[in-house]
């Protein structure tokens, strides 16, 4: 596919955006959660946009460890919604104000 | 318009539609499956920006394992729903005009600076191929990988014991 780099940086601080958004509106742990995951895959494409332009594997190499740091952080933080669940039986982001002054 | 750029710009298309529909959806497993076509469509683009190998691992780890699991923790919670509230309304409308201006910032970054020395760059054949990525990952980050392993097991363990149930306390 030859397009300029520029477009795909576009493309993909477009769906940074749309995470940063997710995280904001959401209430709900999960859907905020799979915006975190959309923000961890539209920085792998600007790497591997890079990794495109300059002609360097470094790109995709980094983005084999971005998916593997991705993985390990949806395993724990699963385990912490669960975990939270099970406590306040609720996944209301805007219900865990156990620690408000 | 040129046949690349017309598959850039349906794939782009998809990409955002999807992205808002994850947002917009109501319901956690029409989000869920809204991100996994999300995440297959950027690895089409992967695989059209010459990167075979991380395309794959896009499909089987992130679209395959990580949505499965998120899958099933949102039937497992029953957490498909909220019910509505009215409090902190106005934070949609704010998050509405700083993902505005964070986008129109990023946007006229990307496009004032030079991102690339050129703009078409030719890449060889076997560019991103699993061989040339596993032969370059090895020789050249050989302790990072061992690295990530150990952290592969630490978030097992991790997941293992945050969701333990407590049995001296039952009895």
């Amino acid at each position: 596919m030859n397009v300029p780099t520029e477009y795909v940086l576009a493309l993909s601080a477009i769906l940074f955006v749309l995470g940063v958004i997710g995280v904001l509106i959401r209430r709900n742990a999960l859907v905020v959660f799979m915006s975190v995951e959309l923000m961890l895959n539209s920085a792998n494409l600007a790497f591997i946009a890079f990794a495109r332009a300059y002609q360097s594997l470094g790109g995709q190499v980094f983005v084999f460890f971005t998916i593997t740091v991705a993985a390990a952080e949806v395993a724990v933080g699963l385990a912490l919604i669960v975990a939270i669940f099970r406590s306040k039986h609720s996944i209301d982001v805007d219900q865990m104000s156990s620690l408000k002054g | 318009m040129t046949p690349d750029l017309l598959l850039f710009f349906s794939l782009g298309a998809i990409a955002v539609a999807t992205a808002v529909g994850m947002l917009a959806s109501r319901n956690a497993v029409y989000s869920t499956l809204l991100l996994v076509l999300n995440f297959v469509t950027v690895a089409v683009m992967y695989l059209a920006l010459n990167a075979a190998f991380i395309a794959m691992v896009q499909v089987t780890v992130y679209a395959g394992a990580i949505m499965v699991l998120f899958m099933f923790v949102v039937m497992l919670l029953g957490g498909e729903q909220l019910p509505p509230t009215s409090r902190m309304r106005w934070q949609i409308p704010l998050a509405g005009v700083l993902g505005l201006l964070l986008a129109a910032e990023a946007l006229y970054a990307i496009f004032s600076l030079r991102a690339s020395p050129v703009d078409r760059p030719e890449v060889a054949v076997d560019f991103g191929s699993p061989a040339t990525v596993g032969l370059y990952l090895y020789q050249n980050y050989l302790v990072p990988v061992e690295i990530a392993s150990i952290l592969l097991l630490v978030a097992m363990l991790g997941a293992i014991v945050l969701t333990r149930v407590e049995r001296r306390q039952a009895r």
